[in-house]
């Protein structure tokens, strides 16, 4: 066992929480992600797979679905697999392996920074930030849009729970913005 | 003696006094003032200097159409200028100065120009400005500079934010009179998604504004009534203070929310303005309509001013521009005025009205068929000349005067998509165009339903059309009973026989000076605008268009129709830029992107410098270092000596899968990829399809069917664009997934004669790191520290025996001091950006300012590297004759011939003893640097048959920094020329 220790995203050896009016924003190191691709013809064999690593069918576009280990819709054939660090720490190994072959997995688990939201009247924050409506965003919609020039995946996980992945280099300048925006909408 | 002119009820709250400042005098006015009303309150009139000839002027109306009252508010770095009195918020202690003057208000100095008017009429500048030329520049310009403008700006940095947000509706309503209130319940109360915006702080519209009964109540109370069940429906968005700026495409409209301009300052944390994209489905404009002039002589002094703003004065902020009034109308809605200021107590004059049938009253004088001719008064009015019907004059004594000309539609936003307004001859005014933006319709006094019943009518009857159009259940409400009077107009634009009778207050347009537009054929109404500047600045003509359209047409002998209306353009009032850069400003320009080692680089004492929004450390500087020479040179011998090591995360990583991963590389480098066996790294070198060279970079075959691309830093994402471009358009059937990586892994080079003995203390012992097992351009996956997952590349940029080994970048912080850990007993040091580029150049490597978006393969010295076995992207037209002719541009090094000269880049080379010009030109210095492994600087450079001319000294000349030197051309590796050290 290594023993190297953990830097979150934005620098830190714990989460950081930000609480401002009703909304908690958490930084949430916690998770490991894996991207999957289906190869020509894997297809079929990949949303399979995917069904067997999440329990639900694999999630149409704009969608996401699953439990413990959770899929988004990202492309065409495409989804990103989360799962919880602790536990699924080489979760693209386990991807790899399911798919046996018919989809490109990779391990994306460092790419990302990701921050939750909470609280009642995330709308309020969230149309500060991106177009998204916010009147049809409802729990098991995840969707890619831009923040702050940042390309990020929206995902509602909860009436009162919204996940922002973004790029992990810009982690600090993504919280900056929601941090604004809180401030902004309370 | 305070508020004189306050009157008797009134929409403001008298128990909240609150103080302000006008050009440093203090007044009070009440919660509820506009400033404007606070400053007629206080019996102020003069507010203002005109534009041109510094005329004095008051307030003309009472909403955002105001040409006059403009001001700057507010003090420091805060002061805007150009604000509209009348609609600026009271506020316990807003500051306002006037502006455009020299001196004071009341004496100002640039009033002389007024003497002047017989020469600084229309076209002034371009009939005076002509001659001598040589003026233009140096006298003309900056005369003519420092007179335009109105207010002033502080020159330093906003301290506000702005903010900017998206919101998605069925309905938007723009306007929240009668018509847009009861739209926004028709709608509301169906269920339909709905927002209801409105520029005003409070929402009513002419409701708040008059004296008549809505059934049972006032009409001020049931908008009250009517916003705040409104506000209490889940599906409606009530915005107050928000005014719709612009109908843009696709049902998108630009909306600014003044969130905080009516506070001293903005709570913490909060926006002073937020700009809004708002997406409808539908959308409504009851934006009402806006009151004309009647020109005539002198009729621009302060006291002068709409009717119906005169109305709104006393019966929504109970004041009166002066004790004593008069009327001049064409109208019945003037004589409305006429009656509530008696009701209130004020003395009415007379009310002159242009109609032999006009309306008759008992409680005030009615000159039926008279005229207004001249008026009186320095900085305000005190009488008016009355033409009688019989031929006689009258002066009638008055501090102030509602002038009503009609009404006109305010139908802007129906025709930003250049749709044009049609000429409604009823009430003699344009409404709104048959082709209005998509999805946009009109009601109410936009529509030109001018009755309060009308009004509301049309605001239902419009909400259900747009609820039958969304599928929506239709509601019926009931709506109050409201007046429903006809509206008497006879159309009358100004008084015959006037000269300087002011059509746009705002920019000191006069009847005469669309007479002389006509005169010197300036007729089409673009160049009437052009001409005359009818209808520009802050208030865009919303009082003055219709006059000067009105003259053009009985000039021309043409209907007002066949003259035509300019276009309406966005914004449809005045917008800070702030609002539009939103967050965008400052460090929230652009993301910032930090490297994995980023805090621990910060401890170091690093020199940062943005490379592709990433901060890479540029140098390292130490105790005793004050020049960064000193830390770029010492890292660099200390790298070439023992070890570095430099965080190269920034490189772009591109994971490349699929069954046809090679083949798909073997397509987008110019170089062979297919037979790179598993386990090795090999240089690749993309072109563009024009056959000039795009990026650089290496490629690892981890597996048969994955490989891990890598990019320059800056070109990272345009590089990745490109291929997911050839994967899904060029090759769609071969089987290749493409996804970056760049974030995903931390990544450090690790170079010098002992960077294997340092990895070999983190690599795990399993991995065999010498020569023979792990060889130049070798990789594999390995693990670090006792287990944890890593990557190993023995590739090299600096020419040393290097390698660069990537962990998960949650453990980057971690690594890069691990690495500087295990390499104290080597004396690591950690280099920078800085001694990167010094190694790569000693070591004749290109990079970005080689390819440079001009330079082929052939320029770079790497013409053999496009495989002519295989197609690539721009291998056929790299073979172009003209990038591959006998004199070619090479790339080679330089030396000084005098060493302690510099070879600095941008420099061009000179054959000695040709001119120092374009035609003889050889080439140009691209990269430099002191090598202090030589001792010496040294360059790269582009060279004409670059590759044959080793040996030669030529001039090396800079006319910019006057450099001119000789230099000497040698191999572009300085450094170990055999690639021995990296083989090592």
């Amino acid at each position: 066992m290594h023993n190297l220790t953990v830097t979150t995203a934005l620098g830190g050896t714990e989460q950081r929480i930000d609480m401002h009016g009703p909304i908690t924003l958490s930084e949430e190191p916690g998770y490991a992600l894996a991207s999957v691709a289906a190869r020509k013809g894997g297809e079929r064999a990949t949303t399979l797979a995917i069904r067997r690593l999440i329990g639900p069918a694999a999630p149409k576009p704009g969608h996401i679905a699953g439990d413990k280990v959770t899929a988004f819709w990202t492309g065409p054939d495409q989804w990103m697999l989360e799962a919880p660090y602790d536990s699924h720490e080489t979760l693209f190994e386990q991807a790899t392996a399911e798919v046996k072959g018919k989809a490109s997995v990779t391990e994306q688990t460092g790419g990302w920074c990701r921050f939750d939201l909470r609280g009642v009247g995330l709308a309020a924050v969230l149309e500060r930030l991106c177009p998204i409506n916010m009147t049809t965003f409802q729990p098991g919609d995840a969707t890619r849009s831009s923040i702050d020039h940042l390309g990020c995946f929206v995902i509602c996980r909860a009436l009162e729970h919204i996940s922002i992945l973004g790029p992990r280099s810009s982690a600090a300048s993504l919280h900056h913005a929601l941090l604004t925006a809180m401030r902004s909408a309370y | 003696m305070s508020q004189i002119n306050r009157l008797e009820g009134g929409q403001i709250d008298r128990s909240r006094m609150l103080n302000f400042t006008f050009d440093g005098k203090s007044y009070q006015g009440y919660a509820g003032d506009t400033l404007a009303s606070a400053l007629l309150a206080n019996n102020v009139r003069l507010m203002g200097r005109s534009f041109k000839y510094h005329r004095p002027r008051g307030v003309l109306t009472a909403g955002s159409e105001e040409p006059n009252a403009i001001m700057e508010l507010r003090d420091g770095a805060r002061q805007e200028p150009n604000t509209r009195a009348t609609t600026a918020e009271l506020f316990d202690g807003l500051t306002a100065k006037s502006q455009n003057k020299i001196g004071s208000l009341r004496f100002d100095l640039m009033a002389i120009n007024d003497r002047f008017s017989n020469f600084l009429t229309a076209g002034f500048y371009y009939k005076t400005f002509m001659w001598p030329a040589a003026f233009w520049e140096k006298v003309y310009e900056p005369i003519i500079r420092k007179a335009a403008g109105l207010g002033s700006i502080s020159f330093q940095d906003d301290p506000d934010e702005y903010d900017r947000g998206f919101l998605h509706c069925d309905l938007l309503i723009i306007g929240a009179g009668p018509s847009g209130l009861a739209a926004a319940l028709t709608a509301g109360r169906a269920g339909a998604q709905v927002i209801l915006a409105d520029e005003d702080y409070t929402m009513g519209g002419r409701l708040n504004s008059e004296r008549f009964s809505l059934t049972d109540q006032s009409g001020a109370e049931w908008a009250a009534k009517t916003v705040k069940e409104l506000a209490e429906l889940p599906n409606v968005r009530v915005m107050a203070r928000t005014t719709i700026l612009g109908a843009f495409d696709h049902g998108i409209y630009g909306a600014l929310e003044r969130v905080s301009d009516h506070l001293a300052l903005p709570e913490a944390g909060k926006p002073r303005q937020i700009l809004w994209r708002i997406y409808t489905k539908r959308s409504l404009l009851c934006a009402g309509a806006t009151e004309r002039p009647i020109a005539f002589e002198n009729n621009d002094r302060p006291g002068i001013m709409l009717a119906g703003a005169m109305r709104s004065y006393a019966n929504r902020w109970a004041v009166t521009a002066a004790q004593n009034v008069a009327i001049f109308t064409n109208n019945d809605d003037g004589h409305k005025t006429a009656a509530d200021l008696h009701s209130a107590g004020v003395q009415v004059a007379a009310v002159i009205d242009i109609r032999q049938d006009a309306p008759q009253s008992l409680d005030y004088e009615v000159i039926a068929g008279g005229r207004i001719t001249n008026s009186r008064g320095r900085l305000g009015l005190t009488s008016v000349e009355v033409l009688l019907p019989d031929g006689s004059t009258r002066r009638l004594p008055c501090g102030a005067l509602g002038v009503s000309g009609g009404w006109n539609p305010n139908v802007h936003l129906t025709s930003h998509h250049r749709g044009r307004p049609v000429w409604n001859d009823e009430i003699a005014a344009f409404c709104p165009p048959e082709e209005c933006p998509s999805g946009l319709t009109v009601a109410g006094a936009a529509l030109g339903n001018f009755t309060t019943a009308g009004a509301l009518a049309s605001g239902v009857s419009q909400a259900n059309e747009v609820l039958e159009s969304l599928g929506i259940k239709q509601n019926k409400i009931v709506v109050p009973q409201a007046e429903d009077g006809l509206v008497n107009m006879t159309p009358f634009w100004y008084v015959q026989g006037s000269s300087r009778a002011w059509l746009d207050q705002q920019n000191d347009v006069t009847v005469k000076d669309v007479k002389l537009s006509h005169q010197e054929n300036f007729i089409s109404v673009e160049h009437l605008k052009r001409y005359t500047t009818l209808g520009m600045a802050t208030d865009q003509g919303k009082t003055s268009n219709m006059g000067g359209l009105a003259i053009m047409a009985e000039l021309t002998g043409k209907t007002i129709p066949e003259v035509g209306t300019t276009i309406f353009r966005p914004p449809y009032t005045p917008t800070a830029i702030g609002a539009f850069a939103g967050r965008d400003r400052g460090t929230g320009f652009r993301p910032t992107r930090k490297t994995p080692s980023h805090a621990w680089a910060e401890e170091k004492g690093a020199v940062f410098v943005e490379v592709g929004m990433w901060l890479r450390a540029q140098w390292f500087p130490q105790a005793g270092e004050s020049h960064w020479r000193q830390s770029v040179d010492r890292e660099v011998l200390a790298t070439r000596n023992s070890v570095g090591i430099c965080d190269v995360t920034t490189l772009g990583k591109i994971d490349v899968q699929g069954a046809d991963a090679a083949a798909f590389l073997n397509k987008v480098y110019c170089n062979g990829f297919a037979k790179l066996a598993t386990g090795k790294t090999r240089y690749g070198l993309m072109l563009r399809e024009d056959g000039i060279a795009m990026d650089d970079g290496t490629a690892a075959r981890l597996a048969e069917d994955h490989f891990v691309v890598t990019t320059t830093t800056a070109n990272a994402v345009s590089v990745f664009r490109h291929m997911e471009f050839a994967r899904q358009c060029l090759w769609p059937d071969l089987d290749v997934q493409l996804i970056s990586t760049t974030e995903a892994w931390a990544q450090y080079a690790v170079a010098g004669p002992n960077a294997r003995k340092l990895l070999q203390k983190v690599v795990d012992s399993k991995f065999d790191l010498s020569n023979e097992a792990f060889p130049f351009m070798a990789c594999a996956n390995v693990t670090v520290c006792g287990g944890l997952r890593a990557r190993l590349f023995r590739i090299s940029f600096s020419g040393e025996l290097a390698f660069e080994i990537a962990v998960p970048t949650r453990y980057g912080d971690a690594m890069i001091r691990r690495l500087m850990q295990a390499g104290e007993e080597f004396e690591a040091v950690a280099y920078g950006t800085e001694a990167l580029g010094v190694m790569r150049i000693e070591k004749g490597h290109a990079a970005g300012n080689e390819l440079n978006g001009t330079t082929s393969a052939v320029n770079l010295g790497m013409g053999r590297m496009v495989s002519k076995k295989k197609d690539s992207i721009g291998s056929t037209l790299s073979e172009r004759s003209g990038l591959n002719t006998d004199d070619a541009l090479k790339l080679i090094g330089l030396r000084p011939v005098d060493v302690k000269n510099p070879v600095p880049a941008g420099s061009h080379l000179i054959t000695r003893g040709d001119p120092v010009d374009a035609a003889h030109d050889q080439g140009y210095v691209t990269s430099a640097c002191y090598s202090p492994n030589l001792g010496y600087s040294i360059a790269l450079a582009y060279l004409k048959s670059g590759d044959s001319r080793k040996g030669e000294i030529l001039r090396l000349v800079s006319p910019l920094t006057g450099f001119d030197h000789e230099v000497e051309v040698v191999s572009a590796h300085f450094i170990d020329p055999e690639g021995e050290r990296l083989r090592a």
